[in-house]
Formats: C-alpha cells, structure tokens, sequence
C-alpha cells in the first residue's frame, strides 16, 4: 500500500524582547541560575502579571508579514498544571481568542511551491528549567526563563514529506528573524518545534491518528524524527496495529522517537480567562504604528522581485528566503539597473553555491555586492564573457580583489580585437587541413575543433561570438 | 485617645500634644494586653512599630508631616509588608516573611503611617467568621463567644476593641462588610480597582479589593484618599484622577433617593436585624433621604455564581503554594508528586481544601460550560439588577448580614449555611460595585448590627457622606465594647 504522511508544525518562537512577557525582568540567556527571575517570575504570594508591550507588538508584526488577522481584543487564559519549573502552577497562555488567526507561509521545496496555512499564532510565557543532573537524588531549578515571551506559531496539517516541513520550518525561521522579532538560536532555544505527524492510505481523506513528536531543536533532527514517526506508524500499521495518539520525545542520539505520555494521562489543564490580566485590546493605532516602524516585508519584495524586476518566482522566492540575501541582491541589482536578471542568476546561482559549498552566511561573502555588480558590469560591456567571470570570480573569492585589478593584472580581458583574431585563426586553418576538409564536407563537428583551438590559443579570452563568426567566414572560403 | 479621630489624632500629633511613640505605645500595650481574649493580631512586632514611630516622630520633628503621620494603622495578614510575617492565617505560608510592600502599604507608609501589626483573619481570606485561621479564631470584641465575621476579622475586632485607630482589610464576597458589621464598625469596600492588589495575597482576582476598616465614616475616606489610585503593576487598577473622598462629607443628604430592595427584606433576615436596619433607613428619612423600593431579582443567585466562580480562581491562584519556592513543604515524602500531595494537604486547612476542590471540579473538561459560564452569565446579570435598581435611585442600603455574629462553631460544620450568610454583600462583589457597612444599632444579646450602603461605580464619596450624615445624626459608631474601654 502506498501512504501519505501529514504533518502540522507547532513552533515556539522567543520574542527578542529586554524584559519578560508578564515582569520587567531580563530575557538575556545565560544568567547565573535564578537571577534573572524576579518575583514576579518566582510568583511570589501577591505579585501580578502586566503584559509586555514589545511582546505585543512582535505579535502584530508577524500576522502582518503572514497576512493574518489580528483579533482586536484577545484574552490570555491561565493553563493550570503543577510542575516545579512552573513557579505559578499555571502558564499564562491564549487559548479560545489568540491575538493573531489564519495567514500562510509560502515557499519552495525543489521547485515545486508550497504554501502553508497558519491556524494560529499566540503569546505565552515559557517556564524555568528542571536541571536533574549533579543534585544527587534531587532536581535543580532554574527560574531565569520562567516568563520569557513566546509566539506559538500553529500551522494546519498541510506538510506531506519531510521535507516539506523542513522548508517550512526555515522560511518560517528565516521570516521570525527577518521581521525581528526572534533572534532564531536554536541551540539557546529561542525557535523550537513540535511536530504532529500521521500517516493515511493514498488518497484516504480521513486523517490518522497523530503522534506529537517534541524536542526537536534542530531542522535536522526535525527531519530525522518525522522520517522515523512516519517509518514507525507505517510499520505499525502494516502490521495489523495502530497508532495510539500520544506525545513522543524525539532522541537524537538513538535517531528515535520515545513515548513520552499517552492521551489517558493528558492534564486537564483547565483553561480560563486570567483574571489578572484585563482582554488584549489592539486599537488601529498600535498597528498602524507597528506596520510604520515595519521595512518592506518578505511576501512584498517577492512580489516586487517578480513584477517589477521580471524574476521568475522560484528566483524571487529564493531572492526573499532571507532578510540578507535579499539585502544583498537589492544591493547589486541597484548597481545595475539595467540588468536585475544578470543580478539575479548570480546572487542564486555563483554566489549560493560557493557560499552553501564553505557553509558561510551572505552577510559574510568574502565578495561584496559592490564587488560582485564590478564583475557583472565587465560581463555587460563584453570586457569578459560569462566563462571567464566565473573564473575571476573564484579569483576575487580567495584575493578579495577587484574584478578589474584581476582582469587587469591576470590580463583576462576579452580579445574582440577583429585583426588580431582574424590572424589567429588563420595560422589555425592553415595548421589544420584534415580538419578543414571534415568540415567543407559536412561535418559540423568539426567546427567545435576550431572554437576550442581558438580558445586555447587566446587562453579563453576570444569573445567567442566573434570567433564564431569569423571561422564560419574564414572556413566558407 | 483610644476613641480619638484620625483628624483628631494627627492634630494632636502636628501640635505635639502626644508623640507617635507614646500613641503608639498606648495601642500596642493595648493590643499585648487584649489579644489573649480576642486573637485579633497574628504578628506584633513592637520593636518594629516603634522604629517606626520614632521615624515618624523626627519627621514631625522636623515639620514634614503627612496625613497619617505617626498613626498607628494594622495590616490584614493578607497584605506583603516587607519584614513582616505574612501568613494570610495559613500553615503553609507560616514561615513567608514578605520581602516587599504591597502597594496599598507602601501609600500608608508614604502617608506616614505605622505598622501596628498583622491581623488574624480566615485562611487566605475565605470564610466568614475568621475561625479558619491556622492562628486560631477571632473573637467579638462586644461578646467573646461570638465570632468577629470575617474574613476580615481580626481587622474588625483590633478597631472594634480601640486595639487600633484603624485597619485594612479586603473584601472578596464581603470580608470588609459582614465583620464590620459584626464588629460594630465602620468598613468600605471600594469599586473594584479603585486600590491596587499589588501585593495583596490573591483568593479571588477578578473580586479581591483591599479597603479601610475605622470607627466612622470620615475616618474611612480619610484612608481612601491614601491608598486609592492607580498602580501600573496592576492590571485591573483604573487609572483615573485622584479622588478625595472627603469632598462631600458635610453636604446634605436631603432629597436623595435611597433604594431598599424588597428581595434583602425577605425570608432569611433575622428580626432583630430588620428592626435595626429599618431604624436606620428611617433615620436616613429623617435626614431628608427619599426612599424607593428596589428590586434586585437574581439575589438568590449570587451565592451559588459567587461559590463557583471565587472557588475556581482560588484553585488557580492557590496552586503557587507547593512546596518548593517558599513557605511550607513536608517534612517528609517521597517522590515529587508525594512532596505536593503531602505539602499540600498539611498546609492547608479544611475550608481551603473545599474551595480548591470545587474550583478545580468547575474548571475541568466536561464542567466548565455548566459552571464556570453559566456563572459568568449569572454575573452579568446581577450586574445588570443593579444598573436597573440605579436607575431608579442613587444609593441602595439595606442589612449588611442577615444576622449578628453567631456564636464560634456554631456554623463551621455546615458551610452552606455559613455561604448563605453572604447573601446581601455578594451581589455587590460580582458586580464590582462599592459597598459599605456601618453600625445602625444592636440585635440579639446587644450583638451589634451593621447597615450596608452601596453605591454606583465611583459613588463611594456620595455613600461616605451619607455614612457621615448617618453618624453626625447617631452616636452607634462611638459607642465601644465596654470590656475593653
């Protein structure tokens, strides 16, 4: 039987805000343990919550760049359990009315698009830590993130392979990061991600029953756990079994999922309304304001990308994947106006590969936007063809040159000099009889012969299409 | 000087007839001598109350005088005073010394108060006779055998017995009410979020307010005008102008219209109750008040919402104590869920235990919508009895509790009947409005009997200056147990 996986993400974006969600206390990571949680944060008797202004407004900055709706008036509603890293035995959440509803993250996987619905994005606390090693026999608790503001971002159950939620995981991480409200550290914790994951006959409507697979703080052991939960249920089922809804903890070091709970010993957690905390009113105003200090977002670039500067969508969409590329391609293609296309292919093509290739971000290519639109510009007034740039390219890579002072000093100009080519290529017939027969006799193959040599006495620098041109004459005769 | 005004006191205080120290003294030799009988304080802290004295003395010394400078004023223990046990009459809080002010303390000691010390009261504020009290329970100040109401009672009794000048206490269903009442004082709950909660101890957030607890009427919004106001810490703190609540103490109440809703004279009101309470309605008709008849169709309802609704945030708010930050924790168990249970059941008390069951069973998935929403509508619509009764009137008044303080014990065993008590202050709590009890007489074996006004949001200056209309025309608010005189 052939299946169907289907996965819906839930993730856990840290707001990049000073202080805490509900306390004016600190979010930098890395504190001492517990002197950054302040009463509030340890709950002390009498102490009461006031939400973060700044928290809000990262909230309203994302349902713009995902086209959400932001609800007017929200409600943050208390999630009651007991846990010894919860200092309130509750966590201040948004359960029935979050501030932002709907919106979708678009994006490429391969060269097929995709799109993603968002069913919801809502502002919560984070609790402290349990640290259960080196306490011999008890557990340690760390209070310093109890209180850190979180975006939960869920999507529908729109994914069908792994690497579909990967790529949605990095675009919605590259976009968390692009509209600021998210510094994206994964290893600090600061974008994390749930994934539920079931598995269906073909063509079968009815969904299966999910697993949410936790832990996953990595997009590799994102991929790793969906690839062995979706192994899993399948086996299960081919088996005669079934899948039983339950939480799992994906273990990187074994590459499996674990059970963690089942559906029985789900908490009740008892949601209502906070009372200490009046409805989250956003007035026009504020997102007005918001939607001011806003710069272009990814969604309106990529449309301008496409429609004004006549990219493709896939090279649009691969232009906005992040905040810097896209800085970086804006960047060259204004010093190039006339040729955004040229821009392009090389921002995604040349410079992509050679940075993916020595693992490092655009924002340090050892080649500059100005430096690589020099390049660009020789290609433009045929001071050198599009072969030899790619060869002053990696020049300018390991140099950090200038394509000029490399064109120069490597002399790798473009000989387009007609008589000097003319000459050329006569000693070339001249020194090849056989070959000048082949051709006059029809075989067109032969004419390759002739371009190569011709490249290879000017060491590549012949502007091609004037060799082209010239051995069609010369060899006619 | 035990019966002295606030305005009398800090006169004598400003002109230096008396010096904080020795005022001070007077009532903390007072409260030493008489708390055996009454357990009305939880925490004296004499050496701390007189460093405060002292410093209030070298700041009359040196002319800088405040409202309340030098007086004497005791702290519900409900309240976080920084270097004060703060216990809320709970075992497991037994051993929680605040590390900050709560707001409302922080604005009497701006005022130039004096921390007298921290009254007994019903564990985390939930009962309403004070004998909840991991400390033991309260006793009247006009007869020991009876109860001081609650859960402000300890409060009630301090002021009642001139242990104090004045008190603070908190209201959730009626807490500053009914004991006043009970106690033979004067006590004002607030609009919700006329005082901050900052730092005061969470039963019910969405009814908790904190209020005075005096001898008058003028005395009360004397206090007011120091721990009113707007607090950015506290989210349902309402931030409007400074009132001051003095303004319309001596105008005339004549043409006024009183409102006496028919459903707080029906069955369940005690006949010694109604004849002093509708003494003083007729009182308030000498002074010129013109009386409506009301009515308030839901006020069956209120207690039943009140106890779903009280319960369910109390179960939340409750769940911080555990056992692992602070306060009391098991001295032994075994895993963590042993440490919670174990903590848990020793460190609270009977009646805390009931709340937090009840709210947890009103919150649970399957419960919620019968409950906890149903409740909510219920709420809305004794709100909206209200705004009706209002239209039609500018005050409402009637008996604060159905009867005079019952003896101790007498109820502890059946607390349906103790809920029911609050049958005429609860209303008021669900929809967030101002109510007061004042003395209008005494009951049964001289117990005394308190008449409750309440008013429309932000009328508690219109209702302070009937109250003191009331008391200029009555000398009920003077009069004092005489076992303590």
């Amino acid at each position: 039987m052939q299946w169907e996986v289907v996965i819906g993400l839930e993730t856990h974006a840290q707001l990049s805000t000073v202080s805490k969600m509900f306390s004016g206390a600190s979010t930098q990571f890395g504190g001492a343990p517990n002197t950054q949680a302040s009463a509030v944060d340890i709950a002390l008797p009498g102490v009461l919550p006031i939400a973060n202004r700044g928290a809000v407004e990262r909230a309203i900055r994302f349902a713009l760049a995902v086209n959400g709706t932001i609800n007017r008036r929200s409600i943050f509603a208390r999630k009651n359990y007991f846990y010894p890293d919860l200092p309130k035995g509750y966590q201040i959440s948004q359960y029935e009315l979050p501030i932002v509803q709907g919106g979708s993250i678009a994006f490429f996987v391969e060269q097929h698009e995709k799109k993603v619905n968002l069913t919801r994005a809502h502002l919560e606390e984070d609790a402290g830590k349990s640290l259960h090693e080196a306490f011999h026999g008890m557990s340690g608790i760390d209070l310093n993130r109890a209180g850190t503001p979180l975006l939960e971002i869920v999507s529908e159950a729109d994914m069908r392979s792994a690497a579909e939620a990967v790529a949605y995981a990095r675009t919605l991480h590259a976009l968390v990061r692009w509209i600021d409200i998210c510094d994206g550290n994964m290893q600090e914790g600061s974008f994390r991600c749930d994934a539920n994951v079931s598995v269906r006959p073909l063509g079968e409507r009815k969904l299966g029953t999910r697993c949410e697979v936790k832990n996953l703080n990595s997009f590799r052991f994102l991929e790793r756990a969906i690839v062995f939960e979706t192994r899993r249920q399948i086996e299960l089922l081919e088996d005669g079994g079934k899948v039983v809804q339950e939480t799992r903890l994906y273990d990187p070091d074994r590459d499996e999922t674990r059970s963690m709970r089942s559906k029985e010993d789900a908490h009740d957690y008892r949601y209502f309304p906070d009372p200490d905390l009046l409805p989250l009113e956003v007035s026009d105003a504020l997102i007005d304001h918001v939607r001011a200090d806003l710069s272009e977002l990814p969604n309106a670039k990529r449309n301008r990308f496409q429609h004004e500067l006549g990219l493709s969508r896939y090279d649009a969409a691969l232009l906005t994947a992040n905040r810097e590329t896209a800085g970086y391609f804006e960047a060259v293609a204004s010093a190039l106006p006339q040729h955004p296309k040229l821009a392009a292919n090389w921002v995604a093509g040349e410079l992509s590969s050679r940075l993916n290739k020595e693992d490092i971000g655009i924002e340090r290519s050892p080649i500059s936007p100005a430096a690589l639109a020099g390049l660009l510009r020789r290609i433009d007034d045929n001071t050198i063809s599009g072969k030899i740039a790619k060869e002053v390219f990696d020049r300018m890579w390991e140099t950090g040159a200038s394509a000029d002072e490399i064109i120069e000093r490597e002399g790798r100009r473009q000989i387009s000099d007609s008589s000097e080519l003319e000459r050329i290529v006569d000693q070339i017939v001249e020194a090849n009889p056989a070959q000048v027969a082949e051709y006059r006799s029809g075989k067109e193959k032969a004419f390759n012969f002739f371009v190569g040599q011709a490249m290879k006495a000017t060491k590549g620098q012949a502007n091609p299409a004037q060799v082209n041109e010239i051995l069609r004459k010369k060899l006619a005769q | 000087m035990i019966n002295w005004s606030l305005r009398q006191l800090a006169s004598a205080l400003a002109h230096k007839q008396v010096s904080s120290v020795e005022l001070t003294q007077t009532f903390l030799d007072r409260a030493q001598r008489y708390n055996r009988e009454l357990n009305a304080f939880i925490t004296l802290d004499p050496e701390r109350t007189l460093a405060e004295a002292r410093a209030a003395d070298r700041r009359i010394a040196h002319g800088n005088t405040q409202p309340l400078t030098g007086i004497p004023v005791a702290l519900k223990d409900i309240f976080c005073a920084q270097g004060w046990l703060t216990s809320c009459g709970s075992k497991m809080l037994h051993n929680f010394v605040a590390p900050y002010d709560a707001n409302v303390v922080e604005k009497l000691k701006q005022a130039g108060a004096v921390t007298l010390g921290k009254t007994n009261m019903d564990e985390f504020a939930m009962g309403s006779s004070s004998e909840s009290s991991h400390y033991g329970p309260v006793h009247n100040a006009w007869d020991l055998r009876a109860v001081a109401g609650g859960s402000s009672g300890g409060s009630a009794a301090a002021v009642a017995a001139r242990l104090t000048p004045a008190a603070l206490g908190t209201d959730t269903g009626g807490s500053i009410r009914q004991p006043a009442s009970m106690s033979g004082i004067s006590g004002i709950k607030p609009t919700y979020g006329v005082v901050s909660r900052y730092g005061m101890i969470a039963f019910a957030s969405s009814l908790d307010q904190g209020g005075p607890m005096a001898k008058s009427a003028e005395d009360l919004a004397l206090l007011l005008n120091v721990i009113s106001g707007y607090d950015a810490r506290d989210s349902t703190s309402l931030d409007r102008a400074a009132e001051d609540y003095t303004r319309d103490l001596d105008q005339s109440i004549s043409g006024l219209r009183v409102g006496v809703p028919k459903e707080f004279f029906a069955d369940g009101l005690d006949a010694d109750v109604a004849s002093a309470v509708q003494a003083g309605i007729a009182e308030l008709e000498k002074l010129g008040c013109k009386l409506v008849e009301v009515t308030l169709p839901q006020t069956r309802l209120s207690v039943p919402a009140y106890y779903v609704l009280a319960p369910a945030e109390a179960s939340s708010n409750l769940a911080r104590y555990d056992g692992v930050r602070y306060g009391y924790r098991a001295p032994e168990y075994g895993d963590l869920r042993d440490m919670y249970m174990k903590t848990r059941a020793q460190g609270f008390g009977e009646e805390v235990k009931r709340r937090i069951l009840i709210g947890t069973y009103v919150l649970s998935h399957g419960y919620y919508d019968a409950y906890y929403l149903q409740a909510q509508k219920v709420r809305r619509l004794i709100a909206q009895d209200f705004q009706s009764a209002f239209e039609r009137c500018d005050l409402i008044v009637g008996p604060t509790a159905p009867s005079v303080a019952f003896d101790l014990g007498a109820k502890i065993s059946d607390p349906v009947q103790m809920y029911l008590g609050d049958i005429y202050t609860i209303g008021v709590s669900l929809s967030g409005l101002p109510g007061m009890s004042i003395p209008c007489g005494f009951g049964q074996q001289k117990r005394p009997v308190g008449l409750q006004i309440v008013g429309n949001y932000f009328q508690e200056a219109r209702m302070l200056n009937v109250a003191h209309q009331f008391q200029q025309a009555t000398d009920w608010h003077t009069q004092m147990p005489a076992a303590f005189s």
